[in-house]
């Protein structure tokens, strides 16, 4: 399928793994951080670890919309859908994130009417369809869909909509970078940048990343010849001590970002002065809230949000897992308390997280995996 | 405000003391691939503990055909009505009845929309219980039709879908033999449900299980995979996505007599419906206690299909499937099959995906195109409700 295999070509990641390989310093130990939730996603499905050397690990970063979500928003999500005439709409991939008393599936199972969407577009429809309906749109994301929200607010604002409001939960990514490359738990050498989120951010905003940390980071595409090509432009500035903003998915990413997006956010949306991130906490200027300008389409403006802090189970450790401190597997609850089935955490539920993943494509020890195939050969 | 969560929900506080419960001794010490080790293990032990729906109520996730619909069945209904002819849990049951073996089995359909480009639910209904049968080496002779109606549905709807049941039967050589009809009010259904049970007749010496397969055995797939499931998805017109595919809703018993007339060491063969053909890789694994290792680009997957799943973040492996089987055979006899099949106009994309070994049991394992390995699971949450 074109525009699919040519990304997926078996010999070109051969001859690139062996050029990665052959910019390992003996001895030298690398860790990139894969800051997207869909990059992630992209490593274990296609098995991409295989093509890496022993030396070269990835680390799972906090780019996963879902995952970042803390359980009181879920909580007061259901809440809000809990509410006379309410039909709230929601990406799947939210719909099994666990709230303090479960999730929107098992929220629907009592009674409450959360639809999924495709698109938050799709909410418009459902709001003419239910004019006696007041329909809420959970948003979620980083600035790569907080632009889709935003020009779907602009339509309803355009057609005179009234019954359509925005639980806006959309974060930005810079600020989480920020607080992971403060943290001290963290030695990393490199970011495999978010290739989504800069098609609308652009890759200037990265800059403080080389200029103050010393770090290199490549902006990636999702195929996974993107990634096993970015691994390698950010060997070869380690190996010549360069740390630069690279775009490797400059068929998609204009180095500026998308101007139109930007403003269609910044029309509709400000900074809330901070916001909770899950397993993170609290930080400041690190995510969004609709505009006064836009009140009526606000509902945490429209409705009472109970606005509950609710503290992560004691044994749930996503915020390490999100900040790239522990692998999946090293997490207490890691496949026994916490599965894709019951999770626990968030990681655990979208399939950008790192704890779905692994859990679903990776659960096999490629150590014994690939001893087990030395001794039979 | 803040809750304290030491007293957890009451799910979790559950979940956390059976982790301590597995959780025996300290892993800190040892070196990591060890210690990865040492957690796939207690991940394996945890998975093959018995299933316990945690859940206080019924969600879409038990109606999936994946992990819950697993936990369901075997927790609350093989509990209930457990018996060795059950047990299995294969397509069909086979039982003997005065001399006579024959298989027996029972599928309700909820499919939205009801009409789909390549089909509609009458004969999805029909084909459904024919093909449960001949995956189970049984000629399928006598089926039953119960309808569930929906009040103010229209009639000459009503009409099509029976006239297409009947297409479909004498397609198949069964004869729909006893029915029955219920009406419930507005709202309190979707149009129109559809029950049909189906017996056959097992004739040949053949014994057919997934619990059967062997280190060697060679999978099979009988076509492309995921039609019936991207149409279904593209029908309710929800994504504005168009492809020129159709349901491949057929029955199998042509198909399946001539697999087991050239190989009558056939091990096992499913239909795959909910859940695709990677639910059914699992159901083989864990039946046999074997590893299963497929090659993703020997997987045949129809060019629309393919780009409508990328489009979609779905895996086609997931998708279900309405006219195709999966075979295990003995890995000599693997050419054989596949020749048998390819005669088949149902089966001329017949092709070997993977096969069984003795590593990794329980666990089945893709080669994927891009040259990584990666675990197939059992499929969580719902992709595609209502989908047959």
């Amino acid at each position: 399928m074109r525009f699919v295999d040519e990304f997926r070509d078996a010999d070109k990641a051969h001859a690139l793994a062996a050029k990665i390989a052959a910019l390992c310093e003996p001895g030298r130990q690398y860790k990139l951080m894969e800051v997207c939730g869909g990059h992630t996603h992209t490593i274990y499905k296609h098995g991409l670890e295989d093509y890496l050397p022993e030396s070269v690990t990835l680390v799972h970063g906090p780019g996963c919309p879902v995952c970042v979500i803390p359980m009181g928003r879920v909580d007061d999500a259901i809440h809000l859908a809990s509410q006379p005439d309410v039909i709230m709409t929601s990406f799947g991939d939210m719909m099994r994130v666990p709230g303090s008393g479960g999730s929107f599936f098992d929220a629907n199972a009592e009674g409450t009417n959360i639809r999924m969407v495709y698109s938050p577009l799709d909410s418009l429809k459902i709001a003419k369809q239910n004019p006696d309906k007041q329909v809420v749109f959970m948003a979620i994301g980083f600035e790569t869909t907080a632009p889709s929200t935003a020009m779907t607010m602009l339509r309803a604002a355009a057609q005179g909509l009234t019954n359509f409001s925005v639980f806006c939960n959309h974060v930005t990514i810079i600020p989480a970078i920020k607080a992971i490359l403060d943290s001290p738990d963290l030695r990393l050498d490199g970011f495999i940048g978010p290739g989504h989120v800069s098609t609308v951010i652009g890759c200037r905003p990265y800059e403080f990343i080389a200029r103050d940390y010393g770090k290199p980071v490549v902006v990636a595409g999702f195929e996974p010849l993107d990634i096993l090509q970015s691994i390698y432009m950010l060997m070869v500035q380690l190996s010549q001590g360069r740390s630069e903003i690279e775009n490797q998915y400059s068929r998609v990413v204009p180095w500026d970002g998308n101007v139109v997006a930007l403003k269609a956010i910044g029309e509709t949306m400000e900074l809330r002065p901070y916001f909770e991130w899950r397993g993170l906490g609290f930080i400041s200027h690190s995510a969004l809230q609709v505009r006064e300008k836009y009140a009526a389409m606000d509902a945490e403006r429209l409705f009472q949000v109970p606005g509950v802090r609710v503290a992560d189970p004691k044994a749930c450790q996503c915020g390490e897992v999100l900040k790239g401190v522990l692998k999946p597997w090293e997490c207490k609850v890691f496949g026994t308390a916490c599965t894709p089935e019951t999770p626990i955490g968030t990681c655990m539920v979208s399939p950008e997280g790192a704890c779905a993943a692994y859990y679903n494509f990776g659960r096999m020890n490629r150590t014994r995996v690939a001893e087990a195939e030395v001794a039979r050969s | 405000m803040t809750v304290d969560h030491d007293h957890q929900p009451g799910w979790i506080g559950e979940a956390l003391a059976e982790h301590d419960e597995i959780e025996a001794e300290g892993r800190r010490q040892l070196p990591l691939a060890d210690r990865e080790q040492q957690v796939l293990d207690r991940i394996d032990r945890a998975r093959r503990r018995r299933p316990k729906v945690r859940e206080e109520r019924i969600t879409m996730s038990h109606g999936a055909g994946g992990k819950a619909t697993h936990t369901l069945i075997e927790a609350v209904f093989l509990d209930a009505f457990r018996n060795p002819l059950l047990e299995p849990l294969e397509d069909a049951a086979q039982l003997a009845v005065g001399g006579a073996r024959i298989a027996l089995t029972t599928d309700s359909y909820v499919v939205s929309p009801l009409f789909f480009p390549g089909g509609d639910i009458g004969d999805l209904a029909v084909n459904g219980t024919v093909n449960d049968l001949s995956v189970c080496g049984a000629t399928p002779l006598y089926l039953s039709a119960g309808f569930i109606l929906e009040e103010g549905f229209p009639v000459a709807d009503l009409q099509r879908i029976v006239e297409s049941m009947r297409n479909a039967a004498a397609a198949a050589g069964v004869h729909v033999v006893t029915g029955d009809t219920k009406v419930v009010q507005k709202g309190k259904a979707d149009g129109c449900y559809i029950n049909t049970a189906g017996v056959g007749l097992i004739e040949r010496d053949v014994s057919l299980g997934v619990a059967q397969a062997q280190p060697g055995d060679a999978i099979i797939v009988s076509g492309p995979i995921g039609d019936h499931g991207i149409t279904i998805m593209l029908a309710r017109g929800e994504l504005d996505i168009e492809a020129d595919i159709c349901s491949d809703t057929a029955p199998l018993n042509g198909l399946v007599a001539g697999l087991l007339g050239a190989v009558p060491g056939t091990r096992a063969m499913r239909d795959a419906t909910r859940g695709g053909v990677a639910t059914i890789l699992n159901e083989i694994a864990k039946a046999a206690d074997v590893g299963v290792l497929v090659s993703e680009d020997q997987i045949p997957v129809r060019a629309e299909v393919r780009g409508a799943s990328e489009l979609l973040g779905i895996d086609p492996m997931y998708v279900a499937c309405e006219g195709r089987l999966v075979a295990v055979v003995p890995g000599a006899d693997a050419d054989q099959a596949v020749a048998a099949l390819r005669g088949h106009p149902l089966g001329e994309h017949a092709a070997v995906i993977g096969h069984v070994r003795e590593e990794q049991p329980g666990i089945v394992q893709l080669k994927t195109a891009f040259g990584g390995t990666r675990i197939v699971d059992l499929l969580v949450g719902d992709p595609l409700p209502r989908i047959c």
